[in-house]
């Protein structure tokens, strides 16, 4: 197979795609990279994307915007059948190989799948979040703290977090793109900013959401969540008391039993989908 | 892929031609999952991993011999293929990795 022509026939369009994938895994969209790993036209790629995973901003910072698919694996037909096969595999947020029969011919295909980063979000500058910035960067995930308390969110005490905000925790959540690869905690223990915070959670498919506070606070905080309105199939996602029981008492213990019910979420629920 | 952008970033501003290894099929237990990625420049700088550290020394070999015949490769790697035991892989398992030149 001779790899020259290959590069000619496919043409500009192609020396493209990786600067497109780049950008939007930058952009934390969810999309899919369809490899031809055998045969005739190895090497192909076709970009698949979902524009609807991406918030206005993004949509308005991506160039191409509309074209859901970007280069071409040699055939329409074969495009046509992987890229559905590419939306499937996004739904199901799983790189899968498949075998691909097309006009008599089977294709052997990665669809790669690029999830959104995965975010740690903590409604709190208290001491716990200190260390948990720490655990959460060493996992690969990004760290946002938010607190309106300007004693709390310095950035002496937050140099090392990706994010912090200094505004409204309800505010600042509404501007961001809470998906399936955010884990999301309350940390204040103050009803006032964790509240709010929580709705705003709760009406996102964030993957974790756990609330700092004693079985009592918990249970006056599901009276305040039900009084506005949200339903107990939803209020039972919180994790509270919050964090695997380790024992722990100090700040850095308690983050650890933060992180790991974090990890749990993360591969119990992998596991499952798999 | 995210975290290995910046370094293939780099690298190609740098000029240098960039190899891109992903992992296409796991048997048994391996230590990365299917997509985990290395990059491999030109002159044999690494980002990323594929095993874990087990295969990433030959991993690399290969990677040059893509980059200089431009011809994508499929490999196997694991306690299955003769070769592949000399570079095998602690866990016992086999990974099949496709190894291309980034110039799409």
């Amino acid at each position: 197979m001779n790899q020259a022509n290959q590069r000619s026939e496919s043409g500009e369009s192609q020396s493209k795609i990786f600067n497109t994938v780049a950008q939007a895994i930058r952009q934390d969209e969810l999309c899919a990279v369809v490899t031809v790993l055998g045969g005739p036209g190895v090497g192909r790629k076709l970009f698949v994307r979902r524009a609807r995973t991406m918030t206005a901003p993004q949509r308005q910072a991506t160039d191409d915007s509309g074209s859901a698919v970007v280069g071409s694996l040699g055939a329409s037909a074969l495009d046509q059948a992987a890229s559905a096969r590419a939306e499937a595999a996004m739904q199901a947020r799983q790189t899968t190989r498949i075998a691909l029969p097309i006009e008599g011919q089977e294709w052997d295909l990665l669809i790669d799948v690029h999830l959104p980063q995965e975010v740690l979000v903590m409604v709190g500058a208290v001491h716990i979040a200190i260390p948990l910035v720490n655990f959460a960067k060493e996992l690969g995930l990004r760290t946002v703290v938010i607190d309106a308390r300007s004693v709390f969110a310095t950035p002496e005490r937050f140099g090392h977090a990706d994010a912090l905000i200094q505004r409204w925790p309800e505010d600042a959540l509404q501007e961001m793109n809470l998906n399936e690869s955010t884990y999301f905690v309350t940390l204040t223990h103050d009803e006032k900013l964790d509240t709010p915070a929580l709705i705003c959670a709760l009406g996102h498919p964030v993957r974790y959401i756990g609330a700092l506070g004693s079985r009592r606070t918990h249970a006056k905080r599901v009276t305040a969540l039900r009084a506005a309105g949200i339903s107990d199939e939803k209020i039972a996602r919180i994790h509270a008391p919050i964090g695997l029981d380790l024992g722990g008492r100090s700040p850095a213990e308690i983050a650890v039993a933060i992180i790991a019910e974090i990890v749990q979420a993360r591969n119990w629920s992998e596991e499952a989908r798999a | 892929m995210q975290e290995i952008l910046a370094d293939i970033g780099h690298w190609q501003e740098a000029g240098k031609r960039v190899a891109l290894a992903t992992v296409v099929q796991v048997y048994g237990s391996a230590p990365r999952p299917l997509g985990a990625k290395l990059a491999v420049s030109e002159d044999g700088a690494m980002v990323g991993s594929v095993s874990g550290g087990c295969v990433e020394s030959a991993v690399i070999q290969e990677a040059l011999d893509v980059l200089s015949t431009g011809i994508p490769r499929l490999i196997a790697y694991g306690i299955a293929d003769e070769t592949a035991w000399e570079v095998g892989l602690a866990c016992g398992g086999t990974i099949e990795v496709f190894i291309e030149t980034l110039d799409w």
